[in-house]
């Protein structure tokens, strides 16, 4: 250590600014953040991608056969719903990231800076959409390498992106609230799929909604993921005689849930921040 | 600004309603700006969440705590930008560099991107930590780390710092290195709130302070006035049996003005002429007959303090175990 003379006190003669602008910077900051720590730990980048195309590999080639039927072209199918279930899970790392931050200590240290407190959260949703644009990429690219046609064309293909992308936004508010709500980044993980299981497993994801028992049919068919399913595979291989439920356009009911889950659970996930600890 | 102190804090109490702990019981206590302030008791006493209040991460339950004349509760955005808090968790991120952690800090306390990275460098150069700058923190020493931790508490030049036993479990060289710091800390001026387990870092650095236990205050004053409670050296005969040393307090309790404690098989007693008392006590043990099993001179701890102050010794650690450094969460 040098001795460097230390001048600690100066007057908190901080810039002002509007604080809509400091708390984009601030947003962008802690992204940037959450988004070098990706970098840095390549392994899980890695394998965190690996799992989906094993989810690709193994309903294309092992449960294909018994799932398929006739006047069902299932890797068209199965696609979509693949991409939409792999949003989904991912959302499950902003739970991990954040329990993980307050576990460490670092959430702490965010506290007590003069910075925006839902640049916290946001900046850990906004880093998450950033990776979820790289796993839909290398999902695409799997899913045209097993045979995967998607015939609704570019920019459809780009809207389902699009909608893909918001969902999965929305989604991670929801999770941020159970990753707050965390004792630790283990259980945020093990809290987190009992939510997320019925809600991708029962759905459109990998089977026709019409297989599914009655019981099970009408919350199968109506809850969001199935919704964003059915609109993401609409638009990108826009095959209607699947759908069975009476909405004209499904992305309007995917667009609404969407909506509709960031509305609530964003406001939520920042009070639980607030009042956190 | 018009307030006379840098920290007041009025009849703070704080419960955590999980397992209905009592963290702070009607705490209150000032620092005058540009001092160094002591907060001394041990694990669990209510240090932590202290500093926690104060640095506006958590709420009081009831009673004001005020940063320069500004409620933490009511003006919390304010008190924010004149504080800097380093923790005994060395709360820094490990994936980032330590220049980038520095950065990062810089760009959430408001400075330019040019300004976050001229006093990134600033810092580390500062902490002995140039070199290690473009390194991952996960590859950085505990005390590395501790260091960072306290730059990065600098990075806005708050003028008010609160350090939450900051050399808690570091080697003593690291240990070292952060008293310099916090010395040309105390030169440059800047108002210091420190917790510590340790007399020794208290002794060395505040003006004043204050002893807390069970989240109340114990004891308040200097340094000076404290050890004046105590002896110099405290002076621990062990015997063979519980018996032998109460015969033995019996005949040594007059040797010094400061009280005599029997902790079964051992007596201590705090004195002030070390050597001397130790050899007039051997003489009348010898004397006596009664058999001297072992015998050990040291400086008073902490935990004599708390013998003096309370009659028991703390019933948290002894104080120099560290507590695991990563995990935690609002207790």
């Amino acid at each position: 250590m040098t001795t460097t003379s230390l001048d600690a006190i100066a007057s908190p003669s901080l810039p002002e600014g509007g604080s809509l602008r400091w708390m984009l910077a601030n947003i962008a900051t802690i992204a940037w953040r959450n988004l070098m720590a990706i970098l840095r730990i390549p392994e899980l980048l890695f394998f965190s991608t690996l799992q989906p195309i094993m989810f690709v590999l193994l309903f294309r080639y092992v449960f294909a056969g018994a799932i398929s039927r006739p006047g069902l072209d299932y890797v068209a199918f199965l696609m979509p719903g693949i991409f939409v279930q792999t949003v989904c899970f991912g959302a499950v790392s902003t739970a991990i990231g954040l329990a993980d931050d307050l576990q460490k200590g670092l959430i702490e240290r965010f506290r007590a800076l003069p910075m925006s407190r839902t640049a916290v959260l946001a900046g850990r949703t906004v880093a998450d959409v950033c990776r979820n644009v790289f796993v839909i990429v290398v999902m695409t690219i799997v899913a045209l390498a097993v045979g995967f046609r998607p015939t609704g064309g570019a920019l459809n293909y780009f809207l389902a992106f699009l909608l893909m992308l918001l969902f999965a936004f929305a989604l991670s508010w929801g999770f941020a609230f159970v990753g707050l709500a965390a004792p630790s980044a283990e259980t945020a993980q093990v809290m987190a799929f009992p939510l997320l299981f019925p809600l991708t497993f029962a759905s459109s994801c990998f089977v026709p909604v019409q297989t599914l028992p009655s019981w099970l049919r009408g919350f199968a068919t109506y809850q969001p993921v199935s919704q964003v399913a059915d609109a993401v595979r609409q638009l990108m291989v826009g095959n209607n005689k699947l759908f069975p439920y009476p909405f004209a356009h499904e992305w309007v009911a995917a667009l609404i849930w969407t909506v509709g889950i960031l509305v609530v659970l964003a406001p939520l996930a920042v009070r639980k921040f607030r009042n956190a600890i | 600004m018009t307030d006379a102190f840098a920290v007041d804090v009025d009849n703070v109490s704080k419960v955590f309603p999980k397992g209905n702990v009592t963290a702070l019981d009607h705490v209150s206590f000032r620092v005058r700006p540009g001092m160094v302030f002591g907060l001394l008791g041990p694990n669990g006493a209510g240090k932590t969440t202290l500093v926690r209040i104060l640095s506006t991460v958590l709420r009081p339950d009831s009673g004001t705590a005020k940063v320069f004349g500004l409620d933490v509760t009511k003006h919390d955005d304010e008190v924010r930008r004149m504080i800097g808090l380093a923790g005994q968790y060395a709360t820094v991120d490990e994936n980032l560099t330590g220049s980038e952690n520095l950065k990062m800090v810089g760009r959430l306390s408001r400075l330019s991107r040019v300004d976050a990275r001229t006093r990134s460098g600033e810092l580390l150069e500062m902490f002995g930590l140039s070199d290690a700058g473009s390194r991952p923190v996960k590859t950085y020493s505990g005390g590395m780390r501790r260091r960072l931790d306290l730059a990065a508490s600098l990075v806005a030049r708050p003028p008010m710092l609160f350090l939450d036993e900051p050399t808690t479990g570091l080697d003593p060289q690291s240990r070292k290195d952060l008293w310099r710091v916090i010395e040309e800390l105390v030169s440059a001026g800047a108002t210091i709130l420190l917790t510590t387990q340790y007399l020794e870092e208290a002794d060395r650095f505040c003006e004043s302070l204050v002893v807390v236990d069970h989240g109340r205050i114990i004891a308040e004053g200097t340094p000076a006035d404290l050890k004046a409670t105590l002896g110099e050296t405290v002076v621990a005969i062990s015997f063979a049996d519980a018996s032998s040393a109460l015969k033995a307090a019996e005949r040594l309790s007059d040797l010094s003005e400061h009280p005599l404690f029997v902790d079964g098989e051992e007596i201590e007693l705090t004195v002030d002429q070390g050597p001397k008392i130790t050899a007039e006590a051997l003489r009348r043990l010898d004397a006596a007959g009664i058999e001297v099993g072992g015998i050990v001179l040291r400086e008073p701890s902490l935990d004599d303090v708390f013998l003096a102050l309370t009659g028991k010794r703390t019933d948290a650690n002894d104080g120099t175990e560290p507590p695991a450094p990563t995990k935690k969460r609002g207790k």
